[in-house]
């Protein structure tokens, strides 16, 4: 298992790869994130280095959102941070599936993400693994880039964003990465998520008349404290996969 | 010039949270509740988002304008389990709509 000799000659052929370059195609919803980047009112470059280098569709766009609401730089850091934790625990499983050596250690490490966990860890060996991973992940980060600066340089064409609907796409986009969570394949646990999901709704609703804009989202975060923690000890909680990543995130 | 700081520190705090991954030793951060909680953080950080993007005005304030109307139709292409973009693009087409017809 170990050396490249043990790799099909023809890697991207094998059934890993393909479904790689299939998942590395969900990246096309860069062209939302450039465009919410941008009518959030950060430049171009500046949305530009987020994909690059935050490389993280639902922290992103977290971003985005409570700067484009008005919302303290801070809160916005935080939030972004705070929701890519889930990262880090993706990279506890896959650098023990994936060993990469070497200058291979920062590339996996960047490119640990929702749909590169989820292709890593759905393969039967750890050299299928390996080869799901970088295509998933290069691909991804090729088509995430590129279609970002498509949308970005769009949006920074189109004038007023609410005029177009930005802003209920902004809506939309964390609707939409929530819900695999709440009801999907990779949903874990049964009460868990949609008792978090109404609490945090909830919590945000009644604090924000009273919070600077973007704080009532970090208070809406301690839902998950709440369920987390009242879940201890049940013979039921144990059994879930908490760091399972859902598919068609990011 | 805040903002070039903000982009800034939230790339450097995502990358610093994956290298943490993949180098800390496991036992660090296989602490049992912190495992349950972390996923429940994704969906809560979501959830709140989806108040304050679709159903809040500038003073925080609770509102029904054509965002409401955009997320109604999200739900409805997720039920049917169409694609992010295509959720994504009829939210924004909705609420333009709306806009322009009222």
């Amino acid at each position: 298992m170990t050396g490249a000799t043990a790799y099909p000659r023809q890697w991207w052929k094998t059934p890993a790869a393909r479904e790689g370059l299939a998942v590395g195609l969900v990246g096309l919803y860069g062209v939302s994130a450039g465009a919410l980047g941008v009518a959030a009112g950060l430049s171009v470059a500046q949305t530009m280095l987020t994909s690059l280098l935050l490389f993280s569709g639902g922290s992103q766009f977290a971003f985005y959102g409570v700067i484009g609401t008005g919302g303290n730089p801070l809160a916005a850091v935080a939030t972004s941070t705070l929701l890519g934790l889930r990262n880090g625990f993706y990279g506890l499983q896959l650098s023990r599936l994936l060993e990469p050596k070497g200058w291979l250690r920062p590339v996996a490490a960047h490119l640990t993400i929702d749909e590169t966990t989820a292709v890593a860890l759905a393969q039967e060996t750890p050299q299928r693994s390996r080869i799901g991973f970088y295509v998933t992940g290069v691909m991804l980060f090729v088509v995430w880039n590129s279609t970002t600066l498509v949308g970005a340089l769009a949006g920074e064409a189109m004038g007023d964003p609410r005029a177009y609907g930005l802003d209920a796409a902004a809506a939309a986009a964390f609707v939409a990465l929530v819900w695999p969570r709440l009801f999907g394949r990779g949903a874990h646990g049964r009460t868990g998520p949609i008792a978090t999901a109404a609490l945090a709704m909830i919590l945000t609703l009644v604090s924000a008349p009273f919070t600077p804009t973007g704080v009532e989202v970090l208070v809406g975060a301690t839902a998950a404290l709440v369920v987390g923690l009242r879940d201890r000890g049940r013979p039921d909680a144990a059994a879930t996969e908490p760091t399972e990543p859902t598919e068609a995130t990011a | 010039m805040t903002l070039w700081i903000a982009v800034i520190a939230a790339s450097l705090l995502s990358l610093a949270t994956k290298f943490a991954g993949h180098l800390v030793p496991e036992h660090l951060l296989e602490v049992p509740w912190v495992e349950r909680v972390v996923p429940l953080l994704t969906v809560a950080l979501l959830s709140a988002l989806v108040v304050t993007q679709g159903f809040l005005d500038t003073d925080g304030l609770p509102t029904l304008d054509p965002r409401a109307a955009g997320i109604g139709v999200a739900v409805v292409l997720l039920l049917l389990r169409a694609p992010f973009i295509v959720v994504v693009a009829l939210a924004a087409l909705t609420a333009a709509l709306l806009r322009l017809w009222t």
